[in-house]
């Protein structure tokens, strides 16, 4: 690990490589995320950056503007990481060559639909053939671009436009994928998972980790969407600092095979305190739906035993 | 210099890949296109080459990663076959639109269902629209002589396409016939370096490659494809007209047989080209004025060649190795009626659906088809579109 001593004010100070002009919408966690890891970046190495087909790529590089000061490169929805796997050959072939003297380093963005569903086999394509590069999924939980649809990233009970509440319906009736411990499971150098907390130390030295460790990476970013999740843009901070305090969504890394929580609450919150700051959760307060809120709340207790469990045995 | 060998229709692509080197190639096995990124394979671990292989988990990667590596500036090539295309085709559209030069060994199999893996040409024909230059070779030697001039056509600055050389499966790619090899220096030096104007990797100056496109702009790209896919025209003939100083071998945007003096003829693509020749020899016996055209290269597609080769012909066969289930015919039938339509409408026409899923066409069913189109010339009517071939 390059755990080097973390400066917020070091890190907000180096030259912006993902600049204004771009049309997300304020309170986006998907633009913070990829603020926060392209700051990870030693200022004089370059990257090429790869996206897919997302609300962050329809919005950062328009044509014919970008708000990206590295290359950038999207093909299509479902690919970002066999693309990046190309570029990450082609930077290959050309030092092999003695054609480039640059450093490059690959990371690749892609929203929860592009990474857990339709990217899912590029993404396990190219971490197992080991290819250079870092995969940072922006996970907001649904198809947020075209609408706010359900993802396997979902969670439980939530109220999306292809999980709807009814009377005949309390929203998806399904559990979320374990994404990042799917990754894990590829036995490559590193996976970890983190959110926006505090001065983003956590997600600055992953980040960091990830880009400088050779051979692939992957990072899972919990990155809400106010308009999916209905919140009030400005509580971004706080909805991220309850999904870590109720164990929703543990900050842990996975090094070598090595399992790390790095944060554990002093007192854990029951995951109702998170899910009441949420319109797609809003259906669960209502009389009778007591049952459902037991049930997510079951469902966060096991899965915080079984990785307290994979930390303590490392 | 060159020497004569023998191998098969895959092995002569690989053995032109290993010549030419590309600097990555992303496959994923396919039957029958699977012995080309083996001999890849093969090659590198022998030390014939240092191409980055990049062993992908399916072709939608596989033209992913020859995007991303193009995008970054070097020579992407990949090989596949049916379903692997057909599961290419979304990126097709994508490397053609930007503008990567990105060259393919097809290698023609019928598209699924039912399931089969012998030669026509479904797979390329649905590829037909994303805007890739498609080189279609009758035998081993015209699909190795066809990538030796791939990277030409396809790095030109007036193009900038992707483009696919077309082999039909089995009857090419796995037959072994004589084949004429040329020298390795020869190739490299004919094939050149790739040198791009606008890549990621150039730490000059940034780029953002497949950015979103609104329809303030879109229509400008897309017309910019149009005129680069109208200018390869011009590209294949000079490339082409190089390559045959060079080793004697011609090759034009077509090959016209035996068609001076033709009043009944048959346009046709690939390994059926070498049948129709003989079914054309032995009816020149018996004194009928038969001839073929074989076309090469259907995208660009050759509307004013075809005119020259085809007006002074009085019935024409058009022969589809795909129905594009229009009801009335497959693509070639269509383009040709169409480039005809004004220009020879003299020229009387059938289109005939033939040789799907690998079933032959032998000598005789060209004879048979050569014995209709007579009556087609003498006045009878005939349907515009039939099967032929068929077991009844």
């Amino acid at each position: 690990m390059i755990y080097n001593a973390y400066s917020l004010k070091e890190a907000a100070s180096r030259p912006e490589r993902f600049v204004q002009g771009h049309r997300m919408c304020a309170g986006c966690g998907a633009t913070v995320a990829v603020r926060a890891v392209m700051r990870a970046l030693r200022p004089e190495d370059r990257a090429v950056v790869t996206v897919a087909t997302s609300c962050l790529e329809v919005s950062s590089c328009n044509y014919p503007y970008t708000s990206w000061n590295d290359s950038f490169l999207h093909t299509a929805f479902e690919n970002a990481a066999a693309s990046a796997s190309g570029v990450e050959a082609a930077y290959t072939a050309l030092k092999k060559k003695g054609r480039l003297e640059e450093t490059y380093k690959f990371i690749a963005f892609g929203g929860d639909g592009g990474t857990y569903d339709i990217g899912f086999q590029s993404l396990s394509g190219a971490m197992e053939r080991g290819t250079d590069m870092v995969y940072v999924c922006y996970d907001n939980e649904a198809y947020m671009n075209t609408g706010i649809q359900r993802s396997s990233s979902t969670p439980a009970y939530a109220d999306t436009t292809t999980s709807a509440v009814g009377s005949k319906s309390d929203g998806k009736p399904q559990y979320k994928k374990d994404l990042t411990k799917i990754m894990a499971a590829h036995h490559i150098p590193y996976v970890a998972q983190s959110t926006f907390i505090g001065n983003f130390k956590d997600l600055h030295q992953k980040a960091e980790t990830a880009i400088y460790t050779e051979g692939p990476a992957f990072l899972n970013v919990l990155a809400p969407c106010p308009r999916g999740w209905r919140y009030s843009t400005a509580d971004l901070m706080d909805i991220c600092k309850l999904a870590v305090d109720t164990c929703v969504w543990p900050l842990f890394e996975v090094t070598d095979g090595e399992w790390v929580l790095n944060y554990e609450p002093k007192k854990k919150l029951p995951v109702t305190e998170y899910l009441k700051t949420q319109g797609r959760f809003k259906h669960l307060f209502e009389n009778g739906n007591e049952h459902l809120l037991e049930r997510v709340q079951d469902d966060v207790d096991r899965r915080w035993e079984e990785l307290k469990n994979l930390c303590d045995m490392s | 210099m060159s020497r004569r060998d023998r191998m098969s229709g895959n092995e002569a692509v690989a053995t032109a890949i290993r010549q030419i080197g590309p600097d990555v190639i992303a496959a994923f096995p396919i039957t029958p296109s699977t012995e080309i990124p083996q001999y890849i394979s093969s090659y590198k671990s022998d030390g014939l080459i240092d191409t980055e292989f990049v062993a992908v988990e399916s072709e939608h990667s596989a033209m992913s990663a020859c995007i991303g590596a193009s995008a970054a500036g070097v020579r992407a090539m990949t090989a596949t076959s049916s379903a692997g295309m057909a599961l290419m085709y979304e990126l097709l559209y994508v490397a053609a639109s930007d503008r990567l030069p990105i060259v393919m060994a097809a290698v023609n199999r019928a598209l699924t269902g039912p399931i089969n893996i012998n030669a026509d040409h479904s797979d390329s024909m649905g590829a037909r629209d994303s805007g890739w230059i498609q080189l279609y070779s009758e035998n081993a030697q015209e699909a190795y002589d066809n990538m030796l001039m791939a990277h030409r056509i396809a790095e030109h600055p007036d193009v900038l396409l992707p483009l696919m050389v077309c082999q039909d499966g089995f009857i090419t790619s796995h037959a072994v016939e004589n084949i004429v090899i040329e020298d390795d220096e020869l190739v490299k030096s004919f094939v050149g370096e790739y040198r791009p104007e606008k890549y990621l990797l150039n730490p000059r100056e940034s780029l953002g490659v497949g950015p979103y496109s609104v329809s303030a702009f879109y229509m400008e790209i897309k017309r910019q494809q149009f005129e680069a896919m109208s200018k390869a025209r011009a590209v294949v003939a000079a490339v082409s007209a190089e390559f045959s100083a060079l080793t004697g071998r011609e090759y034009g945007m077509l090959e016209k047989y035996r068609m001076d003096d033709a009043d009944l003829a048959v346009l046709l693509m690939s390994s059926s080209a070498g049948t129709g020749k003989d079914a054309v020899d032995r009816l020149r016996e018996k004194g009928v004025k038969a001839g073929l055209v074989k076309l090469r290269v259907f995208r660009p597609f050759p509307e004013d060649d075809l005119v020259e080769a085809l007006k002074d012909v009085k019935a024409l066969g058009i022969m589809d190795k795909s129905d594009g289930f229009s009801g009335c015919g497959g693509p070639l039938g269509a383009e040709t009626r169409s480039a005809l339509y004004g220009r020879a409408d003299g020229v009387k026409t059938v289109n005939y659906v033939y040789g799907l899923g690998g079933r032959d066409a032998r000598v005789e069913d060209f004879e048979a088809l050569f014995e209709e189109l007579g009556r087609l010339r003498d006045g009878e009517s005939l349907p515009r579109c039939r099967h032929h071939g068929m077991r009844e």
